[in-house]
């Protein structure tokens, strides 16, 4: 079957999801790509949204972090202050999901200002939302975004959560008790810490895709990983799955 | 003890030009209904505090009720942009708006210190983030028993909290079920709550996962079915996605934001 770059990405996304693992998961590609691997190899995928929803087995792909279908599918459902006090900053949850509007090459994400600066602002995004802690106490950290020179910059504008700070020991200094950003997903490929400068690096690519072309599109002097792999295709069953979910999604949906 | 009373009342009871008002409801039991009896009201100058402004603070942006948003993010869940928030932020229009923004468990913690009747609430978060920098009532605290540095957040106050429930009896006592949110620490935190539900039964009965608010706590309750929509309340309403998808061509355009306006909210005052 042939498939589109955002289908590679968000099924590599799901592909990195392992069956009754724990994942606090953000609205969008994220959530997308959490129920693909709950519909597909990780029925036992335990999903955490911000809503207070541990447990929820949405059929259909939700648009907000609180529709009902996540409530009324979930184990439990508890208040934001325990799902963020109890649940979340105690490093009980496997894998934070998250998106991000601009990430930087030590996997530091914005989602507040872009440009000019923060009283006046070029471009105002949401803010922060759970991410900040999301980032800082889950186990660890995967990033799902399109990759351009406009979103994967050298430096953000502004640092709303935390990857690897400025590099080694950044994490450890600030009492971050999680491992940070071990996978940024995208429709390139997949990029990941260098074990020891913490600076990420294209260790996967996608069928036919060519890592200059991935080095064109990063806002600084991407590194290629001596040991790049080339990530298999998705599998028939895995985009039938995908397309079923994305077609229950309400329509013009951001995705 | 809550007096039952029409929305329109319980608002002009409780709201004030220049408070600080505090909507709650995480996505599902948002009060719009409220939100619009605000507007109607004309308030204005007030600081409006909610952890997701949503479309319900948009409207109220757009209206020129706010003077200062205390929030922690600010988006059309699943869609995209608040534009009117971004409008006054960006632009001013149709007023200035101040803001100071934080992250969601920093938000929950101040609304839990604020019920809890203490000046400030601990949590590991904001560390290496460039939020403090901008934003009041976060800091450095030093564990006094292990030393550890935690971030602490001030509590939050409001002047009044307004919340949307799926029931009240005659007494004034209230129940909501579903995703509970911060509503509880909300209405806890501040000095007094106006709650609107979808109806006024005889006798509530307990719910699993419900949270009860007695009568005693509450300074007004409103019956305002469908107060919620476009949000919703589980076992009445669903959230109407479509109308959040519609939002966003509403709201890109001035002309077209004020005339949604007269012609959904304020008609109602006119038309009537």
């Amino acid at each position: 079957m042939t498939y589109t770059s955002d289908e590679m990405m968000t099924v590599t996304a799901a592909r990195v999801l392992r069956d009754g693992m724990t994942c606090f998961v953000g609205i969008g590609l994220p959530s997308e790509a959490a129920n693909l691997a709950r519909a597909t190899h990780a029925p036992n995928l335990v999903l955490i949204y911000e809503s207070g929803t541990i447990g929820a087995k949405p059929g259909t792909l939700p648009l907000s972090i609180g529709d009902g279908i996540l409530a009324q599918t979930a184990d439990s459902v508890v208040s934001v202050p325990e799902i963020f006090n109890y649940w979340l900053q105690p490093g009980r949850i496997d894998v934070g999901f998250l998106g991000a509007a601009q990430l930087d090459r030590f996997g530091n994400i914005n989602t507040t200002v872009i440009g000019g600066d923060y009283a006046d602002p070029k471009v105002r995004l949401p803010g922060a939302g759970g991410a900040p802690e999301i980032a800082a106490a889950c186990r660890e950290v995967i990033v799902v975004l399109r990759q351009s020179r406009r979103t994967f910059v050298d430096k953000v504008d502004f640092i709303t959560s935390v990857g690897f700070g400025d590099g080694p020991g950044s994490r450890e200094r600030l009492g971050l008790t999680g491992a940070g950003p071990q996978r940024i997903i995208t429709d390139l490929g997949v990029l990941q810490p260098d074990p020891a400068t913490c600076e990420l690096t294209l260790t996967g690519i996608y069928p036919g895709g060519l890592a200059g072309e991935v080095k064109e599109r990063t806002g600084w002097d991407l590194r290629i990983s001596a040991d790049l792999k080339e990530i298999a295709p998705p599998a028939d069953h895995e985009l039938e799955v995908l397309r079923g979910l994305v077609a229950t999604a309400p329509q013009g949906a951001t995705r | 003890m809550a007096e039952i009373v029409s929305l329109a009342e319980a608002i002009a009871a409780n709201v004030h030009d220049g408070d600080t008002v505090a909507m709650e409801g995480f996505t599902h039991l948002i009060p719009h209904a409220a939100g619009h009896e605000v507007i109607r009201q004309r308030r204005r100058d007030l600081t409006l505090v909610r952890m997701t402004p949503d479309v319900i603070y948009d409207q109220l942006i757009g209206a020129g009720c706010a003077r200062k948003l205390i929030f922690s993010w600010a988006g059309n869940p699943g869609v995209g942009s608040l534009h009117r928030f971004r409008d006054a932020v960006e632009n001013g229009w149709p007023v200035p708006l101040e803001i100071e923004e934080h992250s969601h468990a920093g938000m929950a913690n101040r609304y839990l210190a604020g019920a809890s009747g203490v000046p400030f609430a601990i949590l590991r978060g904001y560390r290496g983030t460039d939020l403090p920098a901008h934003t009041a009532g976060v800091a450095d605290v030093v564990c006094p028993f292990t030393g550890e540095t935690l971030t602490a957040v001030a509590a939050i106050k409001p002047d009044v909290t307004v919340i949307h429930a799926q029931q009240a009896d005659r007494l004034g006592n209230v129940q909501y079920w579903g995703i509970t949110g911060v509503q509880k620490e909300a209405v806890l935190a501040a000095s007094r709550a106006v709650v609107t539900v979808e109806e006024v039964v005889e006798e509530l009965v307990p719910r699993p996962g419900g949270v009860v608010l007695p009568s005693w706590l509450l300074s007004h309750v409103a019956e305002v079915p469908g107060g919620a929509h476009p949000s919703y309340a589980q076992d009445y309403s669903v959230r109407d996605n479509d109308f959040y998808l519609a939002w966003d061509a509403i709201s890109r355009d001035r002309a077209t934001f004020t005339a949604w306006l007269e012609e959904h909210v304020q008609v109602l005052v006119r038309g009537k």
